[in-house]
């Protein structure tokens, strides 16, 4: 069964006079462990996909069915719980809590979860030795690159044991080392443990790293090729 | 760790919060220290009027206070003084015989009022031998000694060991005067008093009005201001045909600043209270808006509502934390330190004398003051979080998350 099926999504937004189709009948399946890459130039509708499958927009029209949940039936309270459970999130920005440290930021996500303190300080400590940022675990993200705080984030996403890892433009600020970096990581991750990665991205470094490359244009799928 | 979030968050502009924290703190400490002054004031105030001669309670004839007339005396003053004696929280009291008169030196003559007292029994009521300042207190057994106010003395004239004539009319309408000697001048927190009051010993009285000298008032004191209402109770049980009037019977105006001030520092309260919770809106609402991409990223990855409101309003309930108690030991100490030391005020005592008051002002408040202060700090912070936490609440994580 399919981890992500998206049947003829629409969305219009309204705020202005003239309704702005950002998605127009987009029909999409994501296997689990699948590593994949949505491209396309700006205003082809990549944020509207990434954030409907992230269950922080809704649809207008059509079905989104993740992990066998047809979200677009999900009210506030219910999506808010669906993608602590299901969905690990790593922006462009890295959006750290800057007063916390590598291990609490990562450790954060574990606790709304309900984890036991012990548990959360193991599984924490765990996921930044995996990116690479043993040394770094009490540095809070002011102490750290770009790169670094990029893979707190990605550490961060993985910690609730999500079905899958939504990124937006995650290499967009860094520069070439801490991206093939960040991608090495990404990419073991995948393959080992199995972690399903979708990036919304114009890094062509991204897109030549990914097996599957989604081309959006005009809110529709104008390719997908699977490497 | 909402909690640590919360506790850190505060620390991220160091100066802003701090600068918070002592506003709430200032406007607390401002406030309790403004109500203890008040309150000590107005304290002081009745405490003076009460031991200057208007006591806690007075005993007349009933007809006494419509005319105010001598020969309204009391009759049975040997049961009122039983009664008093075993009245319960009754401290000292003292007889009087009252008389208006003139009071006349060879400057000029002023209206006074004479009273006739047992120096001895009114030493333990009033505070009027502690306020000599020239002289004694009627010390030696001498004949027709007289002790006045200093503002008297002043505007007749005449200083201590000078003669003044006393005029009264008697019971039975006749004009007696008899020749005085100042052996004492009091001075007072109240110069209206001072300028229009004379002591006599009760025995010249007697003297002068060739009969003994009639009691037509009897003061009172208690133990405590509360217990007053008990006193009256019991007097007018055992004395059914008695008048007897509390402190603020008698002069109401005492009572009715009393209340003003109530009025007045609510007023002040409230608008510290609401100048800080504007301050908190503000401050709370500048860390949220400077914060919204980390409140957008927290709201994405499944921080539930309730749990983003907990965070900012621990954050404000922190700083309130801080800024209200030590505003609070700030006053408290404060107020400690004044109530024994007291202010002092003498730049503008004459305005305070002529209040009634005194020139040093020592600090006065309850300590459930401080309590409802604490509770209305705590309130305050929670009910000026609510503005900022649903602009927090409102953001489209979606949207903020990608602001720069």
């Amino acid at each position: 069964m399919s981890l992500i099926i998206s049947q003829n999504l629409y969305r219009v937004y309204n705020a202005t006079a003239v309704p702005v189709n950002a998605l127009n009948g987009v029909n999409l399946k994501i296997e689990e462990g699948e590593f994949t890459a949505i491209v396309g130039p700006s205003g082809s509708g990549k944020t509207t996909l990434l954030n409907i499958l992230g269950g922080l927009d809704s649809p207008s029209g059509g079905t989104l069915e993740i992990a066998g949940n047809d979200i677009s039936k999900l009210n506030g309270n219910q999506l808010i719980d669906f993608r602590l459970k299901n969905i690990g999130f790593v922006f462009q920005a890295y959006n750290l809590i800057p007063v916390l440290s590598a291990r609490e930021n990562v450790e954060f996500i574990m606790l709304l979860q309900g984890w036991e303190k012990k548990e959360r300080e193991d599984r924490a400590v765990q996921l930044l030795e995996e990116v690479g940022l043993k040394e770094r675990i009490h540095n809070k993200p002011s102490e750290l690159s770009g790169g670094q705080q990029q893979r707190v984030a990605v550490a961060r996403a993985l910690a609730s044991r999500p079905r899958f890892v939504l990124a937006d433009e995650p290499t967009a600020n860094l520069d070439s080392n801490s991206t093939n970096n960040l991608l090495d990581i990404m990419s073991m991750l995948n393959k080992e443990e199995k972690m399903t990665f979708i990036f919304s991205t114009h890094d062509q470094r991204v897109i030549d790293r990914a097996r599957r490359v989604i081309t959006l244009e005009d809110g529709q799928i104008k390719s997908d090729i699977i490497k | 760790m909402i909690t640590k979030i919360a506790w850190k968050n505060i620390w991220r502009n160091k100066l802003r919060s701090s600068v918070l924290i002592f506003s709430i703190s200032l406007g607390i400490w401002a406030g309790l220290f403004l109500m203890s002054m008040t309150t000590g004031l107005n304290t002081q105030r009745i405490s003076n009027a009460i031991h200057s001669g208007l006591a806690h309670v007075q005993i007349h004839h009933p007809e006494y206070i419509k005319e105010n007339n001598p020969k309204y005396f009391i009759n049975d003053t040997t049961k009122i003084y039983k009664s008093l004696k075993n009245t319960k929280h009754v401290v000292s009291w003292s007889a009087h015989s009252n008389y208006t008169g003139m009071a006349a030196s060879p400057t000029g003559g002023f209206g006074v009022q004479i009273t006739g007292i047992n120096p001895k029994r009114e030493q333990n009521t009033t505070i009027i031998s502690k306020r000599i300042t020239q002289g004694s207190y009627f010390k030696s057994e001498k004949k027709n000694q007289v002790v006045i106010g200093e503002k008297l003395a002043k505007k007749l004239k005449v200083q201590l060991n000078n003669k003044i004539v006393l005029t009264i009319q008697d019971t039975a309408n006749n004009i007696i005067s008899g020749s005085f000697k100042i052996v004492g001048i009091f001075k007072t927190a109240s110069s209206r008093f001072d300028e229009s009051s004379v002591f006599v010993n009760r025995k010249d009285i007697e003297m002068l009005t060739g009969n003994n000298a009639l009691i037509n008032e009897i003061i009172v004191i208690a133990d405590d201001i509360e217990n007053v209402m008990a006193i009256t109770h019991s007097l007018l049980i055992s004395n059914p045909k008695i008048k007897v009037r509390t402190w603020d019977e008698i002069s109401p105006e005492l009572g009715y600043a009393n209340e003003l001030m109530t009025i007045g520092l609510s007023v002040f309260i409230l608008i510290i209270i609401l100048a800080m919770s504007f301050g908190i809106i503000n401050t709370m609402l500048m860390a949220v808006l400077e914060r919204k991409r980390e409140l957008g990223m927290l709201l994405s990855v499944g921080m539930n509502k309730q749990k983003v409101f907990s965070m900012i309003l621990g954050e404000t309930l922190f700083i309130s934390l801080i800024g209200g108690p030590s505003g609070i030991i700030g006053a408290w100490l404060t107020i400690i330190h004044f109530s024994k030391k007291g202010i002092d005020l003498s730049s503008m005592g004459k305005g305070l004398d002529s209040l009634g008051i005194g020139s040093v002002i020592y600090t006065k408040l309850d300590y459930s003051m401080y309590f409802i202060i604490a509770i209305i700090v705590i309130l305050t912070a929670v009910l000026a979080s609510v503005y900022p936490s649903l602009r927090a609440l409102r953001m489209n994580p979606a949207e903020v998350v990608r602001q720069n």
